[in-house]
């Protein structure tokens, strides 16, 4: 499935976009996890946690489950709040 | 590069430096400042006489940088603890001063929870501190909320100490976050005794401090002799605010405290601290975050005060900058302001924002949270400004280059 990488992650990935395979939100972070090393931990914590300001939709829904199931043909997307001063 | 030239303050005659202990330093290397914000890191590097610096920056920009450190056992490795806003923590690593950087394997990051236990994450990195000289490419770490970890390969990957994080003992002395600081609780002042790899200080912001004799298998509080706010019991080590402690590497068995409660020294194998800063000046206090040894004589030290009083503003006590520097170990204090701005000027200096080099005269150096960079060549007789329009400074360090 495509997936949208955000901005403040694209120095992992090069690209907006890029393909990633699981049946699960965790096992596509996973399988991110293994194509751009390091990516993962800055989403989510050591405690498998989401971090706070990380939002992942799938469809236009939001997700905040890792065991969330995913179709090979679903559009997901991870944004960043982009908050700060 | 930019240039950025230092404007010596007027000339007024200035105390000759005291006479030093232990032997003169040999002749002077070339320095790098590590400047860390809340918006990236910069290097500026000096010239042999400490009277020009050359920027190099911004590295990072963006990032929170919390610290930044050059290994001072190969004078070329630097270590950037950062995140940003939003993202996952993690240590950058650059064998190359800077010109590519490459993100830590394995950066600090708390076990799985086991179950009954509230799990945790490492929000930042807040403290680096290069191992023992005798231990190559060791390095340690201290995390908010409060951790502790260690790496064995230059910074690529870290463990933690299960003794500290882990410890149901210590983690009740570290406190919840509703305790801590505005970034949230710390672990800091991480040191390594240079005479022995094994022994091990650190502190906590809301958790005293600790020693270690055994590499970091075990640990013991040290917090006698250290006062709390008034109505907190200081037999509770989560009421323990110490803000930065320093070792003498002149003389490793005396250390000095700036704290919550006051300016304290200590010399082992005594267990308890002493309240030095009750002799500086009571219009200024001997409230602050940063304190700097002398290199080479253990009886002087720099505070920078703030005004801790009423609802603690942490600004130049009435508006008026300055350091302060003892002589003998804290029996007498001396002010140092010239060149500092003589009015309205509410500055506020963090903990690991001040430093000091291993030169004769020893060179100070500060970043203030408005983001200025100033230094003195003459251990504060005089300071003048080595950068202005930073963001807000979250540390300096001095390094000497290879």
């Amino acid at each position: 499935m495509q997936v949208l990488i955000p901005t403040s992650l694209r120095s992992y990935t090069g690209r907006s976009r890029v393909e990633a395979i699981g049946s699960t939100l965790g096992e596509v972070l996973a399988d991110l996890e293994r194509r751009f090393p390091g990516i993962c931990f800055r989403m989510v914590d050591e405690q498998d946690r989401i971090r706070p300001h990380m939002r992942v939709f799938v469809d236009g829904r939001a997700i905040q489950d890792l065991a969330q199931s995913l179709q090979p043909t679903d559009d997901v997307s991870i944004v960043q709040a982009l908050s700060g001063g | 590069m930019a240039r950025t030239s230092v404007q010596p303050a007027a000339r007024k005659p200035v105390p000759a430096p005291a006479a030093r202990r232990g032997s003169p330093s040999s002749p002077p290397r070339r320095l790098v400042l590590l400047v860390a914000t809340r918006k990236g890191a910069w290097l500026f590097h000096g010239d042999a006489k400490r009277k020009t610096w050359q920027v190099d920056g911004p590295h990072f920009l963006g990032h929170i940088v919390s610290h930044l450190q050059l290994d001072p056992r190969d004078g070329r490795t630097l270590l950037a603890a950062a995140r940003t806003g939003h993202l996952g923590p993690t240590v950058f690593r650059s064998t190359n001063l800077g010109r590519s950087w490459k993100e830590a394997a394995q950066p600090p990051a708390f076990a799985k929870a086991p179950e009954g236990v509230a799990p945790r994450a490492v929000d930042h990195t807040f403290w680096l501190t290069p191992g023992h000289s005798g231990e190559r490419d060791t390095w340690y770490a201290g995390t908010s909320p409060q951790g502790l970890f260690r790496s064995v390969d230059g910074g690529v990957s870290w463990m933690p100490f299960p003794s500290i994080n882990d410890d149901p003992r210590y983690r009740e002395w570290m406190g919840t976050v509703q305790d801590g600081t505005p970034d949230g609780p710390k672990l800091h002042s991480i040191i390594v005794d240079p005479r022995n790899a094994a022994h091990l200080y650190f502190a906590m912001s809301g958790g005293g401090v600790h020693e270690s004799a055994d590499g970091g298998r075990s640990w013991a509080p040290l917090v006698k002799g250290l006062e709390v706010v008034e109505g907190f019991d200081p037999l509770n080590i989560t009421f323990h605010d110490p803000h930065v402690v320093r070792l003498c590497p002149s003389n490793p068995d005396r250390l000095y405290q700036q704290n919550h409660c006051g300016i304290y020294r200590i010399d082992r194998p005594a267990e308890r601290w002493l309240r030095i800063g009750s002799r500086m000046p009571k219009r200024t206090g001997d409230i602050g975050f940063p304190l700097v040894v002398h290199p080479r004589d253990d009886d002087i030290v720099w505070v920078f005060p703030m005004d801790g009083t009423t609802v603690w503003p942490r600004t130049s006590p009435q508006g008026r900058p300055a350091a302060y520097m003892t002589r003998n170990g804290g029996k007498t204090w001396q002010r140092l302001d010239t060149g500092l701005p003589e009015s309205q000027a509410w500055w506020t200096v963090k903990r690991q924002a001040m430093t000091a080099d291993a030169q004769d005269p020893v060179g100070l150096y500060f970043g203030t949270t408005s983001g200025e960079l100033w230094m003195s060549r003459d251990e504060g007789a005089r300071w003048s400004c080595v950068a202005r329009h930073l963001p807000e400074i979250y540390a300096v360090e001095v390094a000497e280059l290879a």
